[in-house]
């Protein structure tokens, strides 16, 4: 119990809950946990299950595509307040690419599979839940657009 | 507009000046540094204009001034050869001789911004028309609030000026934040757009006057991006580039709407060009 009323808190200083009524987060909040990541660490492989997503508290990760016979190719980097792992929404449930922490990162993860079990039941909460998610990726959507441009380019 | 017939003379004449150092930043970008002659008072300009550089038979092409103000003795332009004029200028060397006709046009707010935090935000070789603007705040800095200098580029063999932005960020008054576009893991720094540097540069929207130059489709999104902070759009100033040619609002080829980039800009408060920047095509 003590634990989750400690990741209840954590949720609550996180900007992605900011507004969420208490018992919603208590909800999520027994399916959270806390985790931290050294530097160069894997937090996830392309094409392995997402069965988990990130909130970041401190620290930096890396969304890497992997290519073939050199080092990833790094596509954007997260920091504090940071979400990352939203393949856990869509079906087949496989991470879209990889996952590395930069530095020593400490973040919560949310257990996707109790959280779907949860949702279901719930419709509310996934409709808040969602509400919070679209933004994220439609924002990690437009920069991406934007890096497509290659704007700093030759013209 | 200048009316005189001695001043456009004199304005449209280039006048020569000797290249005493010269530097390749990138692959594709250099700095030349210009000592004028007969010029005991050096080369006065303000932050944020530019002058029309002429290569001998090739032609003259617009470049921002990028040194120090405060230096006026050392003209220094930091050029990106994408063209057949920049290309021979790429091509001379120390004592080589360059026409130089300005300085031209429209000044960053280096005044107007004291007393305000100021947040500069660059993209690729934007970087060089603020650098006089940056070096001037941090000439007096003790006249402003924060300072933010937010910095994107392609990837990190892209990133201008490398050693004075650490420098910049090496000081414990000002914040430099760089972000490039894509990285490998040899670059433990930022990747991604540079308006994600924004949201967590802390500074006060609304005491802050913001300075952006780079690619136009970078300041649309940079501009967006401030709104959702809080940022009025009269606290907004952009550099503009159009094609220019005389450098003083006669021949018309920099026209934009109802201004001459050339003569009005290339500095205009975004609020003065905000309806122009959504007409396509113009």
């Amino acid at each position: 119990m003590v634990k989750v009323e400690g990741l209840d808190k954590l949720l609550a200083d996180h900007p992605f809950f900011k507004g969420m009524d208490d018992t919603s987060r208590r909800t999520l909040a027994g399916c959270a946990r806390n985790e931290r990541f050294l530097a160069g660490e894997y937090i996830a492989h392309e094409g392995s299950p997402a069965d988990r997503f990130y909130f970041i508290r401190s620290g930096t990760v890396a969304l890497e595509y992997h290519v073939p016979g050199r080092d990833g190719l790094i596509l954007e980097t997260l920091h504090d307040g940071d979400v990352f792992g939203w393949s856990w929404m869509v079906e087949p449930y496989l991470w879209s690419n990889d996952i590395r922490a930069v530095e020593l990162t400490r973040v919560f993860s949310l257990d996707a599979t109790c959280l779907r079990k949860k949702l279901k039941k719930d419709n509310a909460l996934g409709f808040d839940l969602y509400s919070r998610f679209v933004p994220v990726m439609a924002r990690r959507l437009s920069s991406t657009r934007q890096q497509l441009t290659d704007m700093y380019g030759k013209s | 507009m200048t009316a005189n017939p001695k001043q456009v003379l004199d304005a449209m004449t280039p006048v020569p000046f000797a290249i005493t150092k010269r530097t390749q930043d990138l692959a594709d970008t250099f700095t030349i540094e210009l000592e004028p002659e007969n010029r005991s008072e050096g080369f006065v300009f303000q932050p944020g204009q530019f002058n029309m550089l002429y290569a001998f038979g090739v032609g003259e092409v617009p470049i921002s001034i990028s040194g120090d103000p405060a230096k006026p003795h050392k003209l220094i332009h930091t050029i990106r050869d994408v063209g057949a004029v920049t290309h021979a200028i790429s091509n001379l060397k120390k004592g080589d001789m360059l026409g130089v006709r300005g300085p031209f046009g429209s000044a960053w707010p280096v005044e107007e911004a004291t007393g305000h935090d100021v947040v500069i935000v660059a993209g690729g070789i934007g970087l060089a028309p603020l650098r006089p603007a940056i070096d001037a705040i941090l000439a007096n800095r003790t006249q402003y609030g924060r300072f933010v200098i937010l910095y994107g580029a392609r990837s990190p063999a892209d990133v201008l000026y490398r050693k004075q932005l650490q420098t910049w960020r090496g000081r414990l008054d000002t914040y430099v934040d760089v972000t490039v576009d894509h990285a490998g893991h040899d670059w433990a720094g930022n990747v991604g757009v540079v308006t994600r540097l924004i949201g967590r540069a802390n500074f006060d929207p609304h005491h802050t006057k913001v300075l952006i130059c780079g690619p136009e489709i970078m300041m649309r999104f940079t501009i967006q991006e401030l709104a959702t902070q809080g940022v009025d759009k009269d606290d907004i100033y952009v550099s503009m580039e159009r094609n220019m040619k005389c450098a003083i609002g006669h021949c018309g080829h920099c026209q934009f709407g109802g201004h001459f980039v050339c003569k009005d800009g290339p500095v205009f408060p975004y609020g003065r060009i905000e309806s122009l920047l959504q007409v396509r095509g113009l």
